[in-house]
């Protein structure tokens, strides 16, 4: 760039000038003080007496998480992994047992449960991976504990969150209350949409091999 | 009663008042800044946290007195007891109340020291030597922060002291005496029309100024100012010590809004409530209140100006000291020995100060506007603006 295309790129921004009555100084503390002044007088503190008045928090919060139970009491999670996998801080561990004969709706339940919620960093990645809605995120933000055991949530302290916020307006049981979600009912599965399209051209979508992303009907079902 | 005696009751009353008030200004101070900043501020001890002093008394009493290794001890542990001691020496020359009022019980005096004929001198002379307690600690500490706030706080009290003797000068022109209960007693005598405000008002504004840098208080605090030097000076102290600077510090903050008031508010003179001849009962305790009313608006002033206005930089703080103060100090003493000499009325003085304030106010604007003009670049950015900017065009042609 020459020099004088440089130059009339150039902006030149002036400090305001300071003129009479700003020199003086008295003015413009003046000016100051009439603003102070007025919210000292105005007595509309914004502060929210915590421990009695509990803050109003967005629909949408996210806090401790809570295990659904099904229609029958049962604990909707199908130890599918979706949850556990999805994790970034991986705090969740899940062991898996096959289903009693008696529950013809799904393989296996989770024979143990434990999240750590000192680890987990509720950003609500299981809640979205669960295809089932077993695993959700609760308004409880005043979350305490004495040791870091304590913290550690079992199976069956996450259904007793569950037992304690389903009938709370803000904790709504989000999506197929009672049943289990969706996905348990699938014969075949869908094609998913990727978060890129792949053309049905593509070398990727013709391939055979599993977890291929797949094209939705936007291009047309294969 | 014997004259003694009434010595000891008042500065037995003096001494246990002031930290007590110096605590509940301090929780005022908590209090308006939280208003101020739309929050709420202490309110967990007692009703609207009134007993907060008292906890952080207890707190400040019952902390780990810490005494680093490295420090000068002698001089650390004179420093905190030097600066009480100055700041609460120099209010034994303050009327704090109607001295000499009828119908006041006999014990009550309202001045530790009566008739001190140099009692302006003397707290001058004494509030200077507060800054010993600030140097002698910053230096004792041993610690470049604290070093660098004593410095800074050295050079910055011997600057204002100068404004600071020199706005006074004027009234003890006027008044022919230095002794502050004389002062004070020519205002409420006069009147309404005789307080010193209406004669001198600049000289009230540097004072008060000036008076803000001696005490350290914000926007003159360099001293201390956190975020440059943790705590400046009282980094190194804890507890009852540290707490003793602060008890120094808001003492001369009552000493000057006293001051402020007698001097310049003619005192407990109120027109129409507290005049010289008001003969109802109680009107002691009325005179009384109002001195103190008035030493408390000044507090409240200082505290609002402390959380309205950002700190100086300390080339900032020279500057006015040295280029706007000593002048206009100078100049309005000059001008009331003028009046003086020439037994002119005292009134010439109010558009005189006007004058002065007006004329120091142009002079540094356009001292301002020649130092943008002398600026690098200032012709050659005028023609780019020409070019390209229409408004700043017609700016340009405007000068």
């Amino acid at each position: 760039m020459s020099d004088t295309a440089k130059k009339k790129n150039v902006r030149w921004v002036e400090e305001p000038e300071l003129g009479f009555w700003e020199s003086t100084f008295v003015p413009a503390i003046m000016q100051g003080l009439k603003t102070t002044l007025k919210h000292v007088l105005d007595g509309n503190p914004v502060t929210q007496q915590f421990p009695e008045v509990k803050p109003e928090l967005p629909l949408h919060y996210r806090g401790v998480h809570r295990l659904n139970r099904d229609e029958k009491d049962r604990v909707k999670c199908v130890a599918c992994m979706m949850c556990a996998t999805a994790c970034p801080a991986r705090c969740i561990t899940i062991e898996a047992q096959a289903a009693p004969p008696e529950w013809p709706d799904r393989d296996k339940f989770p024979k143990s449960f434990v999240l750590d919620e000192l680890r987990c960093i509720y950003c609500g990645m299981c809640e979205e991976a669960c295809p089932v809605d077993a695993i959700e995120l609760t308004h409880i933000y005043d979350l305490t504990g004495e040791s870091r055991s304590d913290l550690m949530y079992d199976r069956e302290k996450l259904l007793g969150v569950f037992d304690r916020t389903k009938n709370d307006p803000r904790d709504p049981v989000r999506t197929g209350r009672g049943r289990l979600g969706p996905a348990s009912e699938f014969v075949q599965l869908p094609a998913v949409g990727p978060a890129t399209n792949v053309p049905t051209s593509d070398r990727s979508a013709k391939s055979e091999a599993a977890g291929v992303i797949r094209t939705t009907g936007r291009e047309g079902q294969q | 009663m014997p004259e003694l005696l009434i010595t000891i009751i008042t500065i037995a009353v003096v001494v246990g008042a002031i930290p007590g008030v110096c605590n509940y200004l301090i929780l005022l101070e908590r209090k308006l800044s939280a208003w101020m900043q739309d929050r709420v501020g202490p309110n967990r001890v007692g009703p609207l946290g009134l007993l907060q002093p008292l906890a952080d008394g207890v707190k400040l009493l019952l902390k780990e007195e810490v005494i680093p290794p490295h420090v000068d001890r002698i001089l650390f542990l004179i420093a905190p007891g030097l600066s009480v001691f100055t700041a609460l020496l120099a209010f034994a020359v303050v009327p704090f109340g109607p001295v000499g009022a009828e119908g006041a019980p006999s014990f009550l005096r309202f001045i530790i020291a009566p008739g001190i004929d140099i009692g302006l001198v003397f707290i001058f002379a004494v509030g200077s030597l507060a800054v010993y307690g600030v140097v002698l600690g910053g230096w004792a500490s041993n610690n470049k922060y604290s070093a660098l706030g004593a410095l800074r706080a050295s050079a910055q009290v011997v600057s204002y002291e100068i404004p600071l003797g020199m706005s006074v000068l004027g009234i003890a022109l006027m008044s022919g005496t230095v002794n502050l209960e004389e002062i004070m007693q020519r205002q409420i005598s006069g009147g309404f029309a005789a307080w010193n405000i209406w004669f001198q008002p600049l000289a009230a504004l540097l004072f008060f100024t000036a008076s803000l840098a001696e005490a350290n208080r914000l926007p003159f605090d360099l001293a201390e100012c956190e975020q440059e030097l943790v705590g400046g000076w009282h980094t190194e102290y804890s507890a009852l010590k540290w707490a003793l600077f602060f008890l120094g510090e808001y003492t001369h903050m009552i000493t000057i809004s006293f001051l402020t008031s007698i001097l310049f508010l003619g005192g407990w003179h109120l027109p129409g409530i507290a005049e010289p001849d008001s003969a109802y009962p109680l009107a002691w305790l009325v005179k009384l209140l109002v001195l103190m009313g008035k030493a408390f608006f000044f507090i409240c002033v200082m505290i609002m100006l402390r959380w309205t206005i950002p700190r100086f930089r300390f080339d900032q703080l020279m500057e006015l000291a040295w280029r706007v103060m000593i002048p206009l100090s100078l100049a309005n003493l000059l001008m009331v020995m003028f009046v003086r000499h020439f037994e002119l009325s005292n009134w010439w003085m109010l558009p005189g100060s006007g004058a002065l304030f007006a004329a120091w106010g142009m002079i540094s604007a356009s001292l301002r506007e020649a130092e943008r003009r002398s600026r690098p670049g200032y012709v050659r950015r005028k023609k780019v603006d020409a070019h390209h900017d229409g408004h700043a065009a017609g700016h340009a042609a405007a000068h």
